[in-house]
């Protein structure tokens, strides 16, 4: 039991831990989580077909911009809004910081070596979530739209699992969107003194609104990532007549 | 009841091993009792800090099998005791004797804070503060200075930066930032001097508090919208330098 | 010799707590050169612990309240032993030193109006304490850490005092060591605070943390003060009592002001059996009423919870002696059946953090099992109360280790402000005797030799005696001989085996070397701890009678001519002298305040 280690210098080696639980285990879902869901993004993106059915429109393309000037699939038009969004969310940092760049991949398990800058230079753009933020407000109004044009049919209004599906859609993305810090910040989190402000008990209910949603971000970070894909496989499925969108109403 | 073995990290200034000790567990031990036995029986002078063994002045702060947390808040019956328990000293910080580390630094960088410049008292010498404009700064002086948060962090711990204050001094400059009474601003110096920029939002700070304090999402991520806001948005940016022009 | 590390100061503070960085504060203010000493990490001094909150008659929760009733509350309190004039400053200058906190950061709860919130808690009339939920001490010893900071004390972490330096019959420095190199090092001072604390862990059961072991009541004994009261020493009536790790580990009076009740194991809110004649007037007699003070009605008398901590132990003892104890020999205190999750976890987040963590137990469903613990020592170094001088020249004292303000039994929350009143005081005076002071005294090099000889003794190869084993057994003798329940037999017996255990204190031994070694550390503690432990049991020995922190089988009631008597120790020619001494009357202005009717409604 005599195992002598030198401890003078903290930095410790890449991975080097006395923990002996699991921890690779957060880190590597994660990190398989994220990989799929960019990979059939992607993919789907490049597809340029079979987005769309009867009502239904993946949220993929929507809204759908369809220009002469554009050679490549709409939905690179509309990706990078969200992308972006999720990019510079604070939640998703931690999840790829952990799990793709390994710095550090799980606590008190020795980082990955590198010139750590923080957010230095390019990285200065992860100040702009605000931003994507506002886009992906009008996203959700978007999305919300597209969900209640999905109650439409041929034959009259009805309700198809498809239309369950993208309303879902929608409501995960607002949650996840209502969630965000940069929100959370811009509705009140920036008040120092709500008594002493004007409108200062709005901002007040505003932002503990807020904090409902920014509670359990990471949890509508995964759903909302995780249903908008499976919304645009099942329109997918569908419009490639694999599957039969079966009417409920 | 039943033994089972500890191995403790025992030296000086970083040179030193791992000594193995029996224990004898009874119900309800902490780790903290396990390290106190050892020191009446088996090794006197085995140098550990600890003084109020509730949870409340954050002095007994260690790695427990890996894990950075208070020897006194972890319970014998949530670690598995069929392997040894492994007790070492925070990595981060200077070595001095066992499981005493120097943590001299925090005090240093707490001192460069600017204190509380409060606003004038009420006309009747009283300051009016409202529930809620103090809750959310309550939670932020719930903080026991154990400085699992600064041992944990990679920004030091792991990428050595020197020019980052850390958790426990972002959640005082936000305590302080936050105050419905202060009358200084201290973005500026959170940015160029307390680094606020270095942090990835990965979180093991908040994973380790002992205290329960949403360090990274209640004081860390405000903290860097409001410097956002004030350096970095640039609407909000041309809109301060177009009304000061009009000025 | 070796050669010493020396620092000079105007003023030197022993103690980081409250009372200590206070005091600090204060003389830095008056302008000159301040050195602190904690023996611990700056900011982890047992003032963290103090949870319920700081009494001070602000008026602002029920503005009935004002000093004079916090007078009468404090006197009643400490059954009329306490020095009136100490409790006259500390109650006039109270509210003035709270609100000063909030200047410097600290962040009280609220009422609807905006203004410092107050709570209930035993033995105040009216709702009296500033708190910040249930971690109001961590509050106050931060603030004044983050301010103190800034005001240019030299503060030494991790230093140890060995003794106090004495020339010429006034006090003039301090011999000590760094805790990390173990090198000795001499403070030079003009005057010295002594602000230590506690200690209680001279008990077995204890809420008190290692640090509290008598330093300062041992140090100015032996530099020739005059000690007071010791006989007092204050058993909080809930400590935790399982697991037994945590066993004294203590559960805020606030539970109780909060609302908690007390049950015994048949179910019974037993302390409605144990209200005493003098509090009878103001307590509840029935659950109803009790329960309708809770709810807000101010005609409601106080539930008997709140009666003062003296009665409330003894009560849950003799419950426990009746057989009607829970499973671990203690009482239930039930705060579930009285509020909702909610408020139990805003109001009391610790305790509902501690019982769930160490315990094993949700506080918000379940009840407690609560047991008497040493907590707080009500007597200490003799102090002039408007000064805070000890009877020894340049050598002050404030907070616990000072003695005279809570008499016979201290009130919940006094304590906090005694710290903050009375360190004040005592940096403002012993600043302005070091102005008046010429120069600093030089400590002789016979006296630092035969410091440094008997503080190395321990390292002594040919001694055999484990710090450990010493200090288990001086613990288990406290407890067992003068502890909450006395007896003349038992303290003589006691004073033998604390004979016995002063020779086993001379042949300590330590291993190791002299750095960072907490064996070394609690050798020398254990040479204060004795000390202490013998002026308690001299003192608890001598008083005849029963009364507030005090209880003798053989003497159940209180004495009328013990009452009009304080008791006094010191040391002369190297022996305990025991002294009782008549109190000045008190002035009829303030007399007038113990039969102040109330208004009501």
């Amino acid at each position: 039991m005599q195992n002598s280690f030198q401890i003078e210098n903290p930095n410790p080696s890449f991975l080097e831990t006395s923990r002996r639980d699991f921890w690779w285990i957060e880190p590597f879902f994660t990190a398989i989580g994220l990989l799929a869901f960019v990979i059939y993004s992607t993919w789907a993106a490049f597809q340029n077909e079979h987005y769309q059915w009867e009502s239904y429109l993946s949220p993929f393309y929507a809204p759908l911009l369809e220009y002469d000037w554009w050679p490549f699939s709409p939905a690179f038009l509309i990706l990078w809004a969200p992308a972006g969004f999720r990019l510079t969310c604070y939640y998703y940092r931690k999840a790829y910081y952990r799990s793709l760049f390994l710095t550090p991949s799980a606590c008190a398990v020795g980082g990955r070596p590198q010139n750590y800058r923080g957010e230095r230079f390019l990285l200065l753009f992860q100040n702009l979530h605000r931003y994507f933020l506002y886009i992906a407000l009008v996203f959700c109004v978007i999305l919300s739209y597209d969900a209640y044009i999905s109650f439409t049919f041929k034959d009259g209004l009805g309700i198809g699992v498809g239309t369950v599906i993208m309303t879902l859609n929608a409501v995960f993305l607002t949650a996840f969107t209502f969630g965000c810090n940069s929100l959370r910040h811009l509705v009140g989190g920036n008040v120092d003194c709500y008594s002493c402000v004007n409108f200062g008990h709005q901002r007040y209910q505003a932002w503990k609104f807020v904090n409902i949603f920014n509670m359990n971000h990471m949890m509508w970070a995964w759903i909302s990532l995780f249903w908008v894909g499976f919304t645009d496989l099942y329109i997918r499925l569908v419009s490639m007549g694999i599957i039969t969108d079966y009417r409920i109403l | 009841m039943s033994e089972t073995l500890f191995k403790i990290f025992r030296g000086e200034r970083a040179k030193g091993e791992l000594c193995g000790y029996s224990v004898e567990v009874t119900e309800g031990m902490v780790v903290l009792d396990a390290i106190n036995q050892i020191q009446a029986r088996h090794a006197n002078d085995l140098a550990v800090r600890w003084n109020c063994k509730a949870g409340k002045c954050g002095s007994c702060s260690a790695e427990v099998n890996g894990k950075p947390r208070l020897m006194c808040m972890t319970r014998m019956d949530e670690l598995p005791l069929d392997k040894p328990v492994i007790i070492e000293p925070m990595r981060r910080f200077p070595h001095i004797k066992d499981l005493v580390t120097d943590v001299s630094l925090n005090y240093e960088i707490n001192q460069q804070i600017r204190p509380l410049k409060p606003k004038p008292r009420e006309a009747d010498g009283t300051y009016r503060m409202q529930q809620k404009d103090i809750e959310r700064i309550q939670e932020f002086h719930k903080c026991i200075e154990c400085f699992l948060c600064q041992n944990v962090c990679h920004v030091t711990r792991d990428q050595q930066v020197q020019e980052f204050a850390g958790p426990r001094f972002f959640i005082r400059i936000a305590s302080l930032a936050m105050h419905p009474l202060d009358t200084l601003n201290r973005l500026k110096e959170l940015k160029d001097v307390f680094g606020i920029g270095y942090c990835n939002i990965t979180k093991c700070c908040t994973e380790v508090c002992p205290e329960d304090i949403a360090i990274t999402d209640n004081a860390i991520i405000p903290l860097k919208e409001r410097v956002a806001g004030a350096f970095y948005d640039p609407l909000a940016l041309l809109w301060r330098s177009l009304t000061s022009v009009s000025k | 010799m070796e050669s010493y590390e020396i620092k000079e100061h105007d003023v030197l503070v022993i103690g980081a707590g409250g009372a200590g960085l206070r005091a600090a504060i204060e003389a830095s203010a008056q302008g000159v050169s301040v050195g602190l000493v904690c023996k611990s990490l700056l900011g982890k001094a047992h003032t963290v612990m103090a949870e319920g909150g700081m009494a001070a008659s602000l008026g602002n929760t029920d503005p009935r309240d004002n000093w004079e009733v916090h007078f009468r509350d404090t006197i009643r309190g400490g059954k009329n032993l306490n020095n009136w004039r100490m409790v006259e400053i500390f109650c006039r200058e109270a509210a003035e030193r709270v609100a000063e906190l909030e200047e410097w950061g600290a962040l009280f709860d609220r009422t609807k109006e905006g203004l410092i919130a107050q709570r209930n808690f035993g033995g105040h009339r009216y709702p009296r304490l500033a708190h910040v939920g249930d971690r109001t001490g961590l509050e106050l010893i931060r603030t004044l850490q983050n301010h103190g900071i800034h005001q240019g004390i030299d503060i030494y972490m991790e230093c140890c005092i060995v003794e106090l330096l004495k020339e010429e019959g006034r006090v003039c420095g301090a011999f000590g060591f760094w805790r990390e190199s173990g090198q000795f090092v001499v403070f030079r001072a003009k005057s010295v605070v002594l602000a230590t604390g506690g200690l209680g862990k001279i008990f077995r059961v204890t809420s008190n943390s290692w640090e509290g072991t008598g330093d300062g009541h041992a140090l100015a004994y032996r530099a020739g003060a005059e000690l007071t009261d010791m006989e007092f020493v204050q058993f909080h009536p809930t400590g935790m009592v399982w697991p037994p790790s945590v066993q004294g580990i203590l559960v805020t009076e606030g539970v109780r002001g909060e609302g908690g009740v007390l049950k015994n194991s048949e179910g019974r809110r037993f302390m409605f059996d144990y209200i005493p004649d003098t509090f009878a007037a103001e307590t509840s007699d029935t659950e109803e009423e009790a329960s309708r003070w809770l709810s807000g009605d101010p005609e409601a008398r106080r539930p008997p919870e709140l009666l003062t901590r003296d009665v409330v132990a003894r009560a849950i003892r003799s419950e426990r002696l009746a057989g009607r104890g829970s499973p671990h020999g203690g009482a239930f205190l039930d705060i579930a059946g009285q509020r909702n999750a909610e408020l139990i976890k805003r109001k009391l987040p610790s305790m509902y953090h501690q019982f769930k963590k160490l315990g094993n137990l949700d506080i918000t469903t379940t009840p407690m099992e609560v047991g008497p613990t040493c907590h707080y020592m009500m007597g200490g170094v003799r102090v002039e109360p408007e000064t805070t001088m000890s009877t020894v020249e340049g050598l002050f004292a404030a907070g616990e280790v000072a003695g005279g303000l809570h008499g016979a039994n201290r009130l919940g929350g006094n304590s906090l402000t005694d710290l903050l009143v009375f360190g004040t005081r005592a940096g403002f005076h012993a600043a302005k005797y070091s102005r008046e002071q010429s120069d600093t005294i030089e400590p002789s090099k016979q006296l630092l030799k035969k410091l440094e000889k008997l503080a190395l003794e321990p390292f002594d190869p040919e001694r055999t005696e484990n710090p450990y084993g010493l200090m288990a057994d001086l613990q288990e003798t406290m407890e067992l001989h003068t502890g909450i329940i006395r007896e003349s037999d038992e303290m003589e017996k006691g004073i033998e085996l604390l004979q016995a255990l002063k020779i086993r204190g001379e042949r300590l031994h330590v291993e190791g070397n002299r750095q960072y070694n907490p064996a070394w550390h609690y050798a020398l503690d254990l040479r204060n701890m004795l000390c202490v432990a013998e002026t308690i049991t001299l003192a608890a020995l001598k008083r005849e009678e029963s009364r507030g922190g005090h209880t003798r089988e053989d003497f159940p009631e209180s004495s009328d001519s013990l009452q009009k008597v304080n008791t006094f120790i010191r040391e002369v020619n190297g022996r305990m002298i025991h002294e009782h001494r008549e109190r000045e009357p008190m002035p009829e202005y303030l007399k007038k305040l113990m039969n102040l009717p109330l208004k009501e409604g």
